[in-house]
């Protein structure tokens, strides 16, 4: 097992080598740096505020090798390996749209997207399961046909839909909830959150319910099942006893990965709903031509997807015999 | 630009009708097309209403006719420009539905209840908006996909083929892809390669080759240790030959089925990408996107936000209808079960 | 024969299929004595598991048993039983065992956990009785070391003793029957002889009577009091093991003894039966048999053959074996 984690965490290390690298070739050599000074300080700044602000945000150096400088400088002294200093390091420099560290921009958004995220993650993961546990039960029956009409009904809308109606709907018709805006009070919270949550869970129940149900049926039709009627288990038994116990690796492994994008939040139900959190920072980010926090939450992102799998694979190792015992 | 549209119009069309004989000459094929069209006829019909109406609005020219007048000299124009004629086909603004005068000040329309599903802001036709959004929408899907496939399955196919070095170096570089979450990449894509319907299908290759390539190589695996590739082997087959005769018709149904599913979420993502203002020009996601707040005004405005939905929810829906039809005939196993 | 255990009647399985229904298995009858071992042999496909399968009740959807058959075990008919008597009888009155010993045990939960549910499920005793009650168990199936495989996991065991444990499961609690579906199929030679001769053993110990599935003739002739024969969905001949190996009557059965390979007649190619079993749905029209028969004559194609006894234990469907018995 040590071994084992030892290997996965040495090649996860290497993916994010890999991931860094590819974020060098778009935002360094693909994209120009003059092009991001030019686009940050307006065409006719004069050409001090200009290299100034290079300098300032740290492109100004050659890509690769840096010929002025001698010996290991030349290496160093580079955009390159300062990229990954930088990244490796966790020190992300300023935003290049206003100049705010993205560090504190990233502790402030941690915290509102995350209000929103988990119990978008836990309602939608508890109502998913249900529903296709359910729908496993009736499989072959009207009420798992309708229920895959509705999924297949549900997953062909896009998510940009979803919010405008559901702003429409129930903040502007019904008026049950605020439109949009944030306040972390916590006696007040929910009325922001309630909105966002719905909207997120029901964008997201088809696709996810009807993967669940995948995986319930697949148990279901294993020989293991058979055996278990067989010996007299009642349906409602084999569900629980045999199937849910199975079919958890599964769900486990397709949880797990996902809790790590917790923090990144949702890009468009934060930035429509008004919560401060980093999805809505990286619409910003877009919108602004903000390369620096771009490539930051573009490298979060790939990182806590790494860290993700890695967690995954130690949570099947620990979850299947099959695995965890070799 | 136009004869570069009409060029792979015309190659479209052509691979079409090759795939259409080479599919109707075998066995399998044909019958699992015929039991498809059994089973989701309306689905299919849609697709084929969606690629008819792309095809009217891919084939474009100019003609003296169109050089004569000034609003329309020097653009080619495609047939259905050609039906509409947009250039004064239009209003001063919003219209409802089949109206007569003018949504916000009661002024008589140019072309009182001719439009069917209004205008917009700027005064243009719905429909004809409608219409036009869907070549955008099968270009997003069906081109980067048809970009994609061929280098995914080069590399999917070699690496599980001949595993070792090569396999090492794509499962690498695919585990890279994989690992920055697919919108985050695209979003980093477009920023960096620039707006414009080309960047963005590049972009979308990008993020979606690793999706197809995983499953090129999955499969190749299997198959490479299967009974007939062994036996081809042992035969002296050359590697060549094998691949084109064995793996890839083995591989084929899989990579249509992804194909379906890639594609809806193609078009799904472009609709995001245009509410952050990198989508592409003339798309549903654009239309949704300025209409979206339409919705608030009073009276309200819903006819805009309509036609692209329900023209993108059509088109989804339809292909993840055949999608689905499309697994379950070739791969029942989700049905057979105990109880 | 006084009232057998099981008795089954005229039990048809249909599938819904191109066009409609159709039949996997066509009216078989059967019946199982209390301690026999009757041999249930035929091709693949021929529904040898849906019978077995019917009788525990447990066909997969979308198949149904048809109405208007009958299974009657020790005097009730289990197919007008309700669901939790049925659950009652299963495990614990019929016991059944798979062909795949490898994928028939629950990947993540223990072999003894597992053997321990079906005593669990049928008898209201204290967890550490039933837990002496497995390790007897174990050790009647021939366990080594039941101690420490209670609590492995399937992947621990070989194939043949997951198949072992298998048997434990469905011995657990002294079930008057017991169905085996191909019990060896999976299993190495070796292997497929100590099985065998345990479940003969077991047969014997309790009196438990075996419904045995199987293809290989071999089998029929190690273990088998009486045999049934079955070919496209219905039972062609039935009759007790000597009579049916030694004096075959109906030519699918000829023909499946003369495919076997047999020592005396080593060099020689073995025989065939010509041509491919019929699909279900497509079964040809009087005989079922009469595509392939080498005997096949006027009647075969139009009518179809009646039950013809040939001695108080020996039965066949045929129409050669119709004009023999009463010319
Ligand atoms: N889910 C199903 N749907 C349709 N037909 C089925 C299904 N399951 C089984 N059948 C059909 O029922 C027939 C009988 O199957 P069965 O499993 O009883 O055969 P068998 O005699 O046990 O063969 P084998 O020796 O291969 O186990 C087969 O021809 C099969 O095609
Ligand atoms: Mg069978």
């Amino acid at each position: 097992m040590a071994a084992y984690l030892t290997r996965r965490i040495g090649y996860g290390l290497v993916t994010v080598f890999g991931v860094l690298f590819l974020l060098f070739v778009l935002f360094f050599a693909v994209t120009d740096p003059d092009d991001i000074a030019r686009k940050a300080v307006g065409e006719r700044a004069r050409p001090e505020v200009y290299a100034q602000w290079k300098k300032n945000h740290g492109y100004d150096k050659p890509l690769f090798i840096n010929m002025q400088a001698s010996d290991a400088k030349r290496y160093t002294d580079t955009l390159l390996f300062e990229h990954y200093r930088r990244m490796l390091t966790f020190d992300f420099g300023r935003s290049d749209a206003d100049d705010s560290p993205i560090s504190s921009r990233l502790r402030e958004g941690a915290g509102p997207s995350l209000s929103l995220t988990v119990p978008l993650f836990v309602f939608g993961l508890a109502l998913s399961v249900a529903v296709a546990l359910f729908v496993a039960f009736f499989r072959e029956t009207y009420v798992d046909r309708l229920m895959l009409v509705v999924c297949m009904l549900t997953m062909s809308v896009a998510s940009l839909l979803y919010i405008i109606a559901g702003q429409y709907l129930v903040g502007q018709l019904l008026k049950w909830f605020p439109i949009s805006g944030f306040d972390p009070d916590p006696a007040v919270i929910a009325r922001f959150l309630a909105l966002p949550v719905l909207v997120g869970v029901v964008s997201g129940f088809g696709a996810d319910t009807r993967f669940y149900r995948t995986i319930f049926l697949e148990e279901i039709s294993r020989d293991y099942v058979r055996t278990a009627r067989a010996k007299g288990c009642g349906d409602a038994r084999v569900m629980v006893r045999h199937v849910l116990r199975n079919a958890l690796i599964p769900i486990l492994t397709n949880v797990v990965v996902q809790i790590p994008f917790l923090f990144t939040g949702v890009l468009l139900l934060e930035s429509f709903f008004g919560i401060p959190g980093l999805g809505a920072l990286t619409v910003e980010a877009i919108q602004g031509n903000d390369f620096s926090t771009l490539r930051t939450m573009v490298y979060l992102g790939a990182l806590l997807f790494i860290l993700g799998q890695i967690l995954t694979d130690i949570s099947y190792a620990l979850a299947d015999p099959r695995v965890r015992l070799g | 630009m136009h004869w570069v549209s009409n060029i792979i119009v015309l190659l479209l069309i052509l691979g079409a009708i090759y795939a259409g004989r080479y599919a109707a000459r075998d066995r399998f094929w044909r019958e699992n097309a015929i039991e498809l069209w059994r089973r989701r006829p309306v689905a299919i019909g849609v697709i084929a209403v969606y690629l008819f109406i792309a095809l009217l609005d891919s084939i474009s020219w100019v003609d003296p006719a169109s050089e004569a007048n000034a609003l329309t000299s020097g653009r080619a124009r495609t047939i259905i420009d050609r039906i509409f004629r947009p250039e004064t086909f239009k209003e001063a603004s919003y219209s409802a539905p089949l109206a007569s005068v003018a949504f916000y000040g009661g002024q008589p329309l140019l072309h009182p209840g001719a439009h069917a599903l209004g205008t917009d802001l700027l005064g243009r036709d719905v429909v004809y908006r409608t219409l036009k959004g869907m070549r955008v929408a099968l270009l997003i899907g069906g081109l980067t996909s048809l970009v994609v496939i061929p280098i995914a399955l080069l590399f999917g196919v070699t690496a599980g083929y001949f595993g070792r070095r090569i396999d090492d170096a794509v499962f690498f570089a695919m585990t890279v892809l994989a690992s920055v979450p697919s919108l985050l990449l695209l979003i980093a894509l477009i920023m960096v390669l620039g707006k414009g319907t080309v960047q963005v299908c590049v972009a979308l290759g990008v993020t979606g080759w690793v999706h197809f390539c995983r499953i090129a190589r999955g499969e190749t695996l299997k198959l490479r240790e299967a009974d007939f590739v062994a036996a081809a082997r042992a035969l002296g087959v050359r590697d060549g030959t094998i691949i084109r005769r064995h793996i890839l018709p083995n591989i084929a149904h899989l990579v249509i089925i992804t194909f379906a599913l890639s594609f809806t979420a193609l078009v799904l993502s472009e609709t995001i990408l245009s509410y952050l203002g990198i989508g592409l020009d003339g798309s549903w996601g654009q239309m949704i996107d300025q209409a979206r707040n339409e919705l608030s005004r009073t009276p309200i405005i819903w006819w805009n936000l309509a036609g692209a939905s329900v023209a993108l929810f059509t088109l989804v829906l339809s292909v993840n209808v055949i999608a689905d039809a499309m697994r379950d005939i070739i791969d029942p196993r989700t049905r057979r079960e105990g109880r | 024969m006084s009232s057998p255990l099981l008795a089954v009647e005229g039990l048809s399985i249909s599938f819904p299929g191109e066009g409609g229904h159709m039949r996997v298995v066509d009216r078989v009858s059967l019946s199982v004595a209390a301690g026999e071992t009757l041999a249930l042999v035929g091709e693949s496909g021929c529904g040898k598991s849906m019978t077995a399968l019917a009788i525990m009740r447990l066909i997969p959807k979308p198949g149904r048993i048809e109405p208007g058959g009958r299974i009657q075990f020790e005097g009730r008919d289990l197919l007008s039983l309700s669901v939790p008597d049925m659950r009652a009888i299963r495990g614990a009155r019929i016991g059944m065992i798979f062909q795949e010993p490898m994928t028939s045990l629950n990947p993540v939960t223990t072999v003894g956990d597992q053997v321990m549910e079906a005593i669990e499920l049928h008898a209201d005793i204290p967890r550490e009785e039933a837990r002496g009650r497995v390790m007897e168990l174990f050790g009647l199936v021939g366990i080594p070391d039941p101690k420490s495989r209670f609590v492995a996991y399937p992947h621990q065991l070989s194939g043949g003793l997951k198949q072992r444990v298998l048997i434990a499961m469905a011995m657990a609690m002294r079930p008057r029957l017991l169905i085996a579906d191909e019990p060896t199929t999976a299993l190495d030679a070796t292997i497929r002889a100590q099985i065998l001769e345990l479940l003969r053993d077991l047969s014997a110990k309790t009196g438990t009577a075996v419904l045995l599935i199987t293809h290989d003739f071999g089998v029929v002739n190690e273990v088998a009091d009486r045999v049934a024969v079955m070919y496209a969905g219905q039972i062609v001949e039935q009759g007790t093991r000597v009579e049916l190996l030694s004096r075959p009557r109906h030519p699918y059965t000829q023909g499946l003894l003369r495919s076997i390979p047999k020592a005396e007649a080593r060099g020689h190619r073995l025989e065939e039966i010509k041509g491919t079993v019929p699909r279900p749905g497509h079964w040809p029209s009087g005989c079922r048999f009469h595509t392939r028969c080498p005997f096949a004559f006027a009647p075969c194609p139009i009518e179809e053959p009646v039950r013809t006894p040939v001695s108080p234990t020996h039965a066949a469907c045929c129409h050669l074996v119709e004009r023999e018995v009463q010319p």
